[in-house]
């Protein structure tokens, strides 16, 4: 209790992580709410409703008059040019996207963390390969990669644990960078030449010593991971190599862009995913910073 | 030599509002500077010095500032000077050199750009050509090479650094030049050098010095005068002499005392306790936790700043009274 | 000088082994998936009846001796260099008998002049907003207004332009709504063409520019905090030096640098928002054109164009290399 109490009491300091965070229980809540209202495997399909329907609270097909009186749907989203309902996308494709996220986050961080890890750790010609993978990895654009990944799996449809799983195989680059660069400066740090000193072996150093230090960086370093996810299969998405039968977010921005959903005056279909895109990222955005202060107070002080 | 006091400092109080509470930085600081004097500000880490310094310079920042007080240049009170008027002052009547001469130089100008800059911004109206001498000028005052001004700072070595970090001090020949621990950061030998030089250019230029630091040993040789602080407060000042021979605060005695000497070799002297934090101070007398003199009063007022005698300005209990008997 | 061979001659090597690599990978991801997509499309397009394009004889045969499929893999990887250093790219699938090469010289110019102007601009901008909002003397405008609108940054470019893409082009009719240049009118060098080529660019550039100043402000701000506290800010007030004179050549100054390096790290993330961009509205670059070509499944013009801006920007991280000492004495590339 009083450990809650202190957090929320930093909470109020830290503006960043309190906005965040609080974005993040405000999206849960949708999500978890969302799914008690919608049905998950019709809604956010097409032809679950009428096309092209604004945002509405009474829709009632013009060809049946006696509907207004007794059951006149809401479509509170309004539906697609193809007839998804927009409530539907935007509950289902926020947990898809953001599982998307999670799933090459995750990946991406732990391949990456672990390669950081032993490369810097150990040394070597181990190293020299590492370092040179991901440097090369790292200067070619993540998006192109993917693309030519993405591309070459030909007509097949992605899925959404695909899409997590083709992103994951470029997520590590980051992670294993940042990880590499602060492993190799904890290794020269007194406290670890003590601890070899008094002999404890390679395993146990990483875990007993470095690991604590280095959970600062892993947080961030998921947080970067996620928002990078996102980002990647966004861009995949609206190029359209994003699993095109699903609803995630990205992929219902292809369609806005594809057909021509602004130049048909069809704003909604727009707004629903950017509205939440821009609520993800800013979320995710607030958080970063909000960890960087934790880490790192000075910045704080100095306003 | 003119005795009017180039510097006057009156009754300066100097805060600093934490979220701690209310830091007392300098309390009640008197201090008088005649021109072309060398006078030295010693005192522990923590003392205030640096502050002191800071606030004569006008570069006291929130959350601190001046509480009280004043501080005459010349008659007049800088602490009331907007802050455009104090940024003319800087660098031109009251100049700095400062501690870190490592990092103090701006890495990516060369020196003389570094010299001249300030020129300009005081508006001196000179042209450039002229600048330029008076730069390569201020270099050779630091026994540097004219052609050092077209480098970088970090072809210089660090006694070099230093010299220029003096020849942008006194480039536009300032009336008081603050010396702030100029030679800590140096190998003994470059320290023997620098003071030369600053001793060499002030009294050329007729500039009084305040040189700020902690080694006595330096201060004897080099200064005329010697000021004490301590947790704030100014302790004694006493022209050198009176100062080593006849310090009439046991701070300053202890302090003395605490110098290795070659005579009496194998103890060392140090003065036991520590500094109170500046805003935790004891009541009374701020020494009297760790004074071995110390006696009823001084546990309950504080005691006041006066020239007890001609010439030596102390604040102690010991003075205070007419009957106590005098010291010899 | 402060330039030594040897570091000209590695720094051009490391350039040259990013292309490499990036050609590399270009060769060998495809043939990792267990199916050979080239072909099948090559068969699919042969077996759709209806339109056979013509010289596809042709292709398939240049397919073959280009992939040379009957040889063993390094024989491939070889002839896959050889042409590469000679700038064969290969024929567009789509647009036979068109090169990949010509169709990406026709959207090249659009792409960098775009790239350039927002990125040169977004860093310029963002590190400037940065700096104020860490200058304690800055108005109070600066420091409190704006790191809202660093949120900005955290959204992407392409997201951002779609939404001005509705207010500005679509709602206000204020700017056009996507492309190049006006359709109908005749590319010439002349000022009404011009304009109109501005006009088109400003949404675009507009959006790039929005999104990417956000980083470079963050970036900047915090180093200015770092650099207010070292001990040549300290000695240049004490010198009575003015405001503006202490802001940019003792502060934005030697805060820019590690800024630019940021730059050469970040070129990767610039050019991959800036193709998304093209692709939303529609601008002439090469981003629409790859969007196309995977829209085809123009497997020559997709590995093409990602060769092109991976060579594009190695040779950029090249430059700046060498544009670095300028602005850093301290770093001298002499042999020692």
């Amino acid at each position: 209790m009083e450990r809650l109490k202190l957090s929320l009491r930093y909470l109020r300091r830290n503006t960043s992580l309190a906005i965040g965070l609080g974005i993040l229980v405000f999206l849960v809540l949708f999500t978890i709410i969302g799914y008690m209202v919608i049905d998950p495997l019709i809604d956010p399909y097409p032809l679950a409703g009428p096309a092209s329907t604004a945002p509405t609270l009474n829709y009632c097909p013009r060809t049946d008059p006696e509907c207004e009186k007794t059951e006149p749907k809401a479509y509170i989203f309004g539906t697609d040019a193809q007839g998804r309902d927009l409530l539907g996308v935007a509950v289902a494709g926020t947990w898809m996207t953001v599982q998307i996220g999670l799933m090459a986050g995750i990946i991406g961080l732990g391949f990456g963390a672990f390669l950081g890890f032993t490369s810097a750790f150990y040394g070597g010609w181990y190293d020299m390969i590492v370092r040179w993978a991901v440097d090369v990895m790292l200067t070619v654009p993540g998006l192109l990669l993917l693309v030519v990944i993405a591309s070459s799996l030909g007509n097949q449809t992605i899925t959404v644990t695909g899409m997590g799983l083709i992103i994951a195989s470029i997520a590590w680059r980051g992670p294993a960078r940042v990880i590499r660069s602060q492993v190799l400066s904890m290794r020269e740090r007194p406290y670890v030449m003590m601890a070899r000193l008094n002999g404890m072996g390679g395993m146990s150093i990483i875990f007993r010593e470095m690991m604590p230090n280095l959970l600062p960086y892993l947080g961030a370093g998921l947080v970067d991971a996620v928002t990078a996810a996102i980002f990647a299969s966004m861009g995949l998405a609206a190029l359209g190599l994003g699993p095109l039968r699903e609803p995630t977010l990205g992929v219902t921005i292809y369609w806005v862009i594809n057909q021509s959903a602004f130049l048909r005056g069809l704003w909604w279909w727009g707004a629903v995913p950017i509205v939440i895109v821009a609520l993800v990222f800013v979320m995710l955005f607030q958080i970063s910073i909000g960890l960087d202060e934790v880490a790192n107070p000075r910045v704080r002080r100095s306003q | 030599m003119s005795n009017e006091a180039v510097l006057k400092i009156h009754d300066l109080d100097v805060q600093y509002y934490t979220d701690a509470g209310v830091v007392y930085a300098n309390n009640k600081i008197n201090l008088e500077l005649r021109p072309g004097e060398r006078l030295g500000l010693v005192g522990e880490s923590g003392s205030g010095k640096s502050t002191l310094a800071l606030a004569i310079l006008g570069m006291i920042k929130p959350p601190g500032g001046i509480a009280g007080g004043e501080i005459l240049l010349d008659g007049r009170d800088i602490t009331k000077l907007t802050e455009e008027e104090m940024r003319q002052v800087r660098g031109r009547e009251i100049s700095m050199i400062p501690q870190g001469a490592m990092n103090s130089l701006n890495p990516v100008m060369r020196i003389q750009d570094q010299i001249i800059d300030s020129m300009v911004d005081h508006e001196l109206g000179l042209d450039k050509v002229t600048m330029e001498r008076m730069a390569g000028d201020a270099l050779e005052a630091v026994d540097l090479n004219r052609n050092v001004g077209r480098m970088y700072p970090h072809e210089l070595s660090g006694g070099m650094k230093q010299r220029a970090c003096i020849a942008i001090a006194i480039a536009m020949k300032p009336k008081v030049i603050i010396a702030d621990e100029p030679t800590s950061a140096l190998d003994v030998v470059t320290q023997r050098q620098v003071m030369q030089t600053i001793r060499h250019i002030q009294s050329e230029m007729g500039a009084a010095v305040i040189l700020i630091g902690h080694d006595m040993g330096l201060m004897a040789q080099f200064v005329d005068r010697l000021a004490v602080m301590y947790a704030g407060q100014m302790a004694e000042i006493a022209p050198k002499e009176q100062a080593f021979r006849s310090p009439m605060h046991p701070y300053t005695d202890m302090l003395i005392e605490s110098l290795p000497r070659l005579a009496t070799k194998g103890e060392f002297h140090g003065i036991p306790g520590i500094t109170p934090l500046l805003r935790d101070l004891p009541p009374g007398c701020v020494f009297n936790p760790r004074c071995p003199k110390a006696f009823a009063p001084c546990l309950k007022t504080t005691p006041k700043f006066l020239e007890h005698r001609p010439n030596q300005w102390v604040a102690c209990h010991l003075y205070e009274n007419e009957s106590e008997t005098a010291r010899s | 000088m402060r330039y030594s061979w040897s570091f000209v001659i590695k720094r051009f090597g490391l350039m040259l082994l990013i292309i490499w690599s990036g050609a590399t990978l270009n060769f060998f991801i495809p043939k990792l998936t267990p199916r050979n997509p080239l072909r099948e499309k090559l068969l699919q397009e042969a077996s759709r009846g209806g339109y056979i394009p013509p010289g596809f004889e042709e292709m398939v045969q240049a397919y073959e001796a280009k992939f040379g499929l009957d040889r063993s893999v390094w024989q491939q990887y070889l002839s896959y260099v050889q042409d590469m250093l000679r700038g064969d790219l290969g024929f567009s699938i789509s647009n036979y008998p068109k090169t990949v090469w010509e169709l990406i010289l026709e959207g090249l110019p659009w792409t960098i002049g775009l790239l350039i102007t927002t990125t040169l601009a977004a860093f310029l901008i963002g590190s400037l907003l940065g700096a104020l909002m860490a200058w304690p003397k800055a108005s109070k405008l600066f420091r409190y207004v704006l790191p809202t609108l660093l949120i900005f940054g955290a959204v992407p470019a392409y997201v951002i332009a779609l939404t001005l893409i509705y207010f500005i082009a679509f709602r206000l009719h204020l700017l056009p709504i996507g492309g190049g240049h006006s359709i109908g009118v005749l590319p010439s060098w002349n000022m009404t063409f011009i304009l109109d080529i501005l006009q088109h660019a400003l949404l675009p550039a507009l959006a790039l520019v929005l999104a990417g100043s956000g980083g470079w402000a963050i970036g900047m701000r915090g180093m200015m905090v770092t650099i207010q506290g070292e001990d040549y800010m300290t000695f240049a007030e004490a010198k009575g030096l003015k405001n503006w004179r202490l802001f940019y050549r003792y502060g934005v100054r030697n805060a820019l640098l590690p800024q630019v390096t940021g730059l050469a790290l970040a070129l990767s993330f610039i050019v991959s928002g800036s193709v998304l961009v093209e692709l939303v509205m529609g601008y002439p670059g090469i981003g629409t054109l790859l969007a196309r070509s995977i829209n085809q499944l123009d497997y020559f013009m997709i590995y093409g164009i990602v060769f092109v801006i991976i060579t594009g920007i190695a040779i950029t991280m090249f430059i700046m290399d060498m544009i670095y000492p300028l602005l850093d004495p301290r770093i001298s590339y002499e042999s020692k």
